[in-house]
């Protein structure tokens, strides 16, 4: 029996071993594929460049995407938000109570909020929620035909439909991710206050010692760079999606996953620029 | 004597409205238009019959060079297709109004602000009351005024492709391009579709082409009617003509 199940085993391994050559040819081929990829969507974003300072503006749909990917996504956005602040202070409690440390708390939970944690959830959640909304919008309506109806009846769709998007999402990430901070930080004073006493004033003035003003840039910076990606991808994958249903499946699934890893990417990057300057 | 020439030649040119000479389009290995030629005149309805998946959708789409052709001449207008600028191309397209096979209605508006789009996109000084007579007449012309608010997704099937035909009839285009104006309508609508069509090329004497694989709305509509099979048209005639025709195909349509 045992024999049988080791043999069977054996059997299952050679299947999967594929030559060599294969192999490099397949990965060749994938990595082909990706570099196709990424030089689409380069073309993609010069052309946003492009059309972005072309008149005319589509300020009305600017204004409906804005409410749309701003607004719609405050409530999310501050109840994780809250979560996050709550939880790192309840966790980070007892060690630092270990070191005697518990004064350093407000002030370790603002920096880890503000530099990184902050940014990168609200980006991720965005990424989800915007990305996913985008790609799928947009993949139904070049489906459907809805993009080559506009582009007929004189529309430019790719400003009316694209660039709005992508703005939006470029200005309005950074102010959710400002919404985020403040809330996570409350969330905090909030976790604080299951073991200790510390008065409001007291509790931000601590935060505000641990906080340059320098500090806050780069921090700000990225958010906007991540607004932008999540807009770009979304459209990309949705603007390019393949016909059917299911093309409108994989641009909203497509859109979420890689605006996320580029969510990652994009941060790793801005580590490194951020201290080589400082 | 050669002034009479040149005059002529106008004269003719202003009948044409389209021209296909040998026009070819491929889709890598799917060779969809081998050879279509045909000229379409002004102020008639001409009928595109043809099987699924013979490039009918296609053949127009290369008209608003919504897909481009791979070679052949196309002149609309009695512009070349292949060489237009986009200035050109737009106020071409601004003449022309386009069924969409699928309605194409935009999801996230409602049927009124369907209806202003075009609009909106053609003229920068149109005052809001010209807007609402225009919305109201086409809407009447369809018989679908109390849809006015509601969202594409509340409606019927034929009703969103008669919103669809509103909107296309709005711009009131010289040249109107129907991809399957009454598939998916019960009898009555059909008749009432294909009336409507031929009210429209009456009142403001537009040119058609019409894809359709109902037969009773080609007999309704056509001035001329042309079968489309294996990547060119086979046949040509009136709808009395292609009736006794003897091709099998052809023949086929008409049971
Ligand atoms: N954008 C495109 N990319 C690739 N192939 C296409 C494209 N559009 C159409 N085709 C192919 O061209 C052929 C003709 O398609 P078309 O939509 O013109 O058919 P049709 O005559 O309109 O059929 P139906 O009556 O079903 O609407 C099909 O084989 C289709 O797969
Ligand atoms: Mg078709």
């Amino acid at each position: 029996m045992k024999k049988d199940l080791k043999q069977r085993a054996d059997q299952k391994e050679k299947k999967n071993t594929i030559p060599i050559s294969e192999q490099t040819n397949s990965s060749f081929a994938s990595f082909k594929n990706v570099f196709i990829e990424v030089a689409m969507v380069s073309l993609f974003a010069v052309r946003y460049f492009k059309e972005m300072f072309k008149p005319p503006f589509e300020f009305k749909e600017f204004l409906k995407q804005c409410y749309l990917t701003g607004y719609r996504s405050l409530a999310l956005v501050g109840i994780t938000g809250f979560i996050m602040g709550l939880v790192l202070t309840i966790q980070s409690t007892p060690t630092m109570a270990e070191f005697g440390a518990e004064a350093w708390i407000p002030g370790m939970v603002a920096v880890s909020i503000i530099r990184e944690i902050g940014p990168v959830i609200t980006a991720l959640i965005c990424a989800g929620k915007v990305g996913s909304g985008i790609g799928a919008e947009l993949g139904s309506m070049k489906v459907t035909e809805q993009i080559d109806s506009m582009e007929v009846s004189g529309a430019n769709p790719f400003k009316y439909l694209v660039v709005t998007r992508i703005m939006a999402t470029t200005l309005m990430i950074p102010v959710l991710v400002i919404f985020s901070d403040v809330i996570s930080l409350y969330g905090s004073y909030v976790g604080v206050n299951l073991t200790d006493k510390v008065s409001f004033t007291l509790f931000f003035s601590k935060v505000f010692e641990s906080l340059d003003f320098i500090d806050l840039i780069p921090a700000f910076i990225k958010t906007f760079f991540f607004g932008f990606i999540i807009g770009l991808i979304g459209c990309f994958k949705g603007y390019n999606s393949n016909k059917g249903t299911e093309g409108v499946g994989q641009a909203a699934n497509s859109a979420v996953v890689i605006a996320s890893l580029m969510v990652f990417i994009i941060d790793m990057i801005a580590v490194q620029i951020t201290t080589l300057f400082s | 004597m050669e002034n009479r020439e040149a005059e002529n030649k106008e004269v003719n040119d202003n009948k044409i409205i389209v021209e296909m000479k040998n026009v070819k389009k491929s889709f890598n290995q799917n060779h969809v238009l081998k050879d279509v030629n045909f000229q379409l005149n002004r102020g008639e309805n001409l009928v595109v019959l043809g099987k699924s998946g013979t490039g009918k959708s296609v053949l127009i789409k290369c008209i608003v060079k919504l897909i481009e052709i791979d070679s052949g001449s196309l002149m609309v207008f009695n512009k070349d297709t292949l060489t237009l600028k986009e200035k050109e191309l737009n106020e071409i397209r601004a003449k022309i109004g386009f069924l969409f096979q699928s309605g194409a209605l935009y999801d996230s508006m409602t049927v009124r602000e369907n209806l202003e789009f075009p609009i909106r996109r053609r003229s920068k000084t149109v005052t809001q009351d010209e807007l609402d007579s225009s919305v109201k007449e086409v809407l009447e012309n369809v018989g679908l005024e109390d849809t006015i608010d509601k969202m594409p997704s509340e409606l019927s099937g034929g009703m969103r492709k008669r919103i669809s035909l509103a909107r296309t009839l709005i711009l009131k285009p010289e040249l109107m391009l129907y991809d399957e104006p009454t598939t998916g309508l019960d009898p009555i609508t059909s008749q009432e579709i294909s009336e409507l069509i031929l009210e429209v090329q009456k009142k403001y004497k537009t040119t058609s082409i019409i894809i359709t694989h109902d037969i009773k709305c080609a007999k309704i509509t056509s001035n001329r009617i042309m079968v489309i099979d294996g990547g060119g048209f086979i046949a040509e005639g009136t709808y009395d003509e292609l009736k006794a025709s003897d091709n099998e195909l052809v023949s086929s349509f008409f049971k």
